[in-house]
């Protein structure tokens, strides 16, 4: 909830180029006047420059230079619009060659992917991978937008034939039927986008809005058990608070409460939770998403990297990782190379063991490999220096994903999804 | 009675943001403009580290044509948090040489902050920025990244920026390096204003309306004083007006209204139909203006 008491909801698009990501944005944020005036005088100067007779609204989200001039989205971009009732942070992904890349980035802090099919292309090869990347992410939702649907006359046996191609993959992945969404729509057109299409009385389900609209964020968090990362040490020493030793993190998973028995990693001791803070108030219970600052009854040695947890539910301690790879960066990785592992907000040495398999993101199995480049996903077996407190991501995922930083440049070459 | 938290989550994430610089960084540094959402950064990061105090210092570039009102509101707040205050002046900057002032009818010394900012950096060996920009400002700024690595001359490389995946931020950089970082990213100029609203932060009295002596320009309407170049024949005129962003005077348009309280301003926000940055002077020069700017390493 946002102090207004409207819900947040994030979304991730996927389609491949030219599909209308960018255009369906557009048009929502046109259509829940979100584009301010001087915004939409830009897309209609732009427009006429361009020589269209229509406007062109994936001009209000391609920002970069690039963008424009090529017509195309080049990376992720973060755009905001809401309603009465629902705040929504859509990750609008390029559909070129890196979309594994930027789809995995983009959904990671997404609950809904907005899917986008060409209705006279149908489901496609890139269609698969934008589902596997779903699938993989475990995202709570998936909404398949069938777009352009008025270049095929509105047409409903191109949106059945679509829907039941789409449906055989559905069975080939761990979502459940209500867990996907099927909407025709006309990005450019505004068909069934906020407002109902005349052109489609045969479709009888909500609009794409109305659709977001109606999913509530409770259905769409995962409940797991509360994990607490330590992230800060706070030690005002003053006067007033001499002895105050805070552990500060974000809480995920669960919630936490003054007098929980809590287990302490690596450490392995146990206490109890004296005091919840938030800024100037003292709680007594706070919800997963908190970021609190926490007390305990006894001295103990806790810090940066170290976690707390409900001494009822501790997780593994591994110095021997198994994951799911998704490679971010064009450096490939390779057996024996050394990593630093960022999981949550610790930080271990990592050595690749074997790479077990390159995995197809067309559902089609795996494959032999030795190094994964940009955009492979793979299964990869990991040595660490110390251990990791985790779970698996199917349980929890912020304690079950962690990156890989390479050591030259310091760049973010992997993510990895705990088995 | 059992008193239970539910976060904002924006709220939560920003103050998550803050801490992983303070733990990330060696020196880190809060540019504060006066501005609302430079206080509103304050205000989490005193959320953040309570009840120790901010464990950063504020740094302001000042370009001189700030409005008096915002230094004397900055003077305040310092003072009342017991914050750190570095001030570093683009006036020293254009006296050593190593900037030239604009002339002529659109100039500006917004620019010129660039290289004063990045010679406080180097003075001060400063590796982490935080800054209140967010994404909804700007078409280029929703691809910046939450910690944006900048090169030892402060350039923005857009195509080969890191990713961030879930709530891990990577702020691993090599001496000299140093990472803008931006705990508001995800905020809406409106999130800022409720948020403004229900803390009940105090903001400076340009922010509500007020009697000010401007001249109409391009559709837009400027400051008329001896900081802002004005042809003989704009004339000035008494209007009630507020800004809805702090800058510099010259590149900030004020707009007409009537809002004497938080209340009003949240009120004219969600109804307005122009956009913020469509008050700023500066990126109306052009389309891609706020991208060129980043790249040689404008805020
Ligand atoms: N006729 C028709 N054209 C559409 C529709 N949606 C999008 N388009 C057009 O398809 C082209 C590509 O649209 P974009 O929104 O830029 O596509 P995108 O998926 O964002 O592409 P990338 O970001 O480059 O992957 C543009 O010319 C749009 O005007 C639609 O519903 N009907
Ligand atoms: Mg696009």
């Amino acid at each position: 909830m946002d102090i207004q008491g409207r819900k947040l909801i994030k979304i991730a698009t996927a389609g491949s180029v030219d599909d209308g990501k960018s255009t369906l944005i557009g048009r929502l944020l046109y259509d829940t006047k979100s584009l301010t005036t001087d915004k939409i005088e830009a897309i209609e100067r732009s427009s006429k420059q361009r020589g269209y007779d229509y406007l062109d609204f994936s001009l209000a989200t391609d920002g970069l230079v690039a963008e424009r001039e090529q017509g195309i989205t080049i990376d992720v971009a973060h755009i905001y619009f809401n309603t009465e009732k629902t705040n929504f942070i859509v990750a609008d992904t390029p559909g070129h060659v890196e979309y594994t890349r930027n789809m995995v980035t983009g959904a990671s802090t997404s609950q809904v992917a907005i899917i986008l099919i060409d209705a006279r292309k149908g489901v496609i090869e890139q269609t698969y991978r934008h589902f596997f990347i779903a699938n993989l992410l475990r995202i709570s939702h998936v909404v398949v937008a069938i777009n352009k649907m008025d270049l095929v006359n509105y047409d409903e046996e191109t949106f059945l034939k679509i829907k039941s191609d789409f449906d055989v993959l559905v069975e080939k992945s761990d979502f459940s039927e209500d867990q996907i969404t099927f909407i025709p729509v006309s990005a450019l057109k505004g068909e069934n986008i906020a407002s109902k299409s005349e052109e489609m009385p045969w479709y009888v389900g909500n609009t794409l809005l109305d659709h977001l609209e109606v999913l509530e964020p409770e259905d769409l968090q995962e409940s797991s058990v509360a994990r607490f990362p330590i992230q800060y040490v706070i030690r005002p020493k003053t006067e007033a608070f001499h002895d105050f030793r805070g552990f500060s993190g974000k809480l995920y998973g669960g919630s936490l409460k003054v007098g929980d028995e809590v287990t302490l990693l690596p450490s392995l001791n146990t206490s109890k939770i004296k005091s919840i803070h938030f800024f100037d108030q003292e709680i007594d219970e706070a919800a997963p998403g908190s970021s609190i600052a926490v007390t305990l009854e006894t001295e103990v040695d806790l810090s940066r990297g170290d976690m707390l947890v409900k001494s009822s539910h501790v997780p593994q301690s591994e110095k021997q990782i198994s994951a799911t790879i998704c490679q971010v960066n064009s450096k490939a990785l390779r057996v024996g190379a050394k990593y630093i592992l960022q999981h949550g907000v610790n930080r271990v040495l990592a050595k690749v063991d074997q790479i077990e398999a390159k995995i197809h993101t067309d559902f089609s199995g795996t494959e032999e490999t030795d190094q994964l480049k940009l955009n492979d996903i793979g299964k990869v077996r990991f040595r660490l220096s110390k251990p990791i407190h985790f779970d698996s991501y199917k349980d929890n995922k912020s304690n079950g994903s962690f990156i890989l930083i390479e050591e030259g440049d310091f760049d973010t070459v992997s993510v990895g999804f705990i088995d | 009675m059992n008193n239970l938290l539910i976060p904002n989550p924006k709220e939560a994430e920003s103050i998550h943001i803050i801490r992983e610089v303070a733990a990330q960084f060696e020196r880190p540094v809060l540019l504060f403009s006066g501005g609302k959402d430079s206080i509103t950064l304050v205000r989490l990061a005193q959320k953040a580290f309570y009840p120790a105090k901010i464990p950063f210092p504020l740094l302001h570039v000042d370009t001189g044509h700030n409005f008096p009102e915002t230094i004397e509101f900055r003077d305040k707040l310092v003072a009342e948090l017991g914050l750190e205050l570095i001030v570093r002046n683009v006036q020293d900057s254009i006296d050593q040489g190593k900037v030239r002032e604009e002339r002529g009818r659109y100039s500006s010394r917004n620019s010129l902050q660039t290289t004063t900012l990045l010679d406080a950096i180097e003075e001060f060996k400063f590796d982490a920025c935080i800054g209140g920009a967010r994404r909804d400002e700007e078409k280029a700024r929703a691809k910046e990244r939450v910690f944006s690595v900048r090169d030892d001359f402060g350039q923005w490389d857009e195509k080969n920026q890191r990713p961030e995946l879930f709530d891990m931020l990577n702020g691993k950089i090599h001496v000299g390096q140093n990472v803008r970082c931006f705990p508001i990213s995800n905020w809406t100029e409106l999130d800022v204003w409720e948020y403004i609203k229900t803390e009940n932060i105090e903001i400076p009295s340009i922010y509500f309306a007020h009697e000010r002596e401007v001249f109409f320009r391009d559709g837009m309407i400027w400051t008329a004083n001896e900081h802002v170049f004005r042809e003989p024949h704009e004339e000035v005129m008494v209007k009630m007006v507020r800004f809805r962003t702090v800058g510099d005077m010259t590149c900030t348009a004020a707009v007409l209204s009537e809002a004497v309280s938080l209340d009003d301003v949240v009120g004219e926000i969600r109804e307005s139909t122009i956009s913020e940055r469509g008050a700023r002077i500066d990126d109306k020069r052009s389309e891609a203006a706020m991208e060129t700017r980043k790249k040689v390493g404008y805020f």
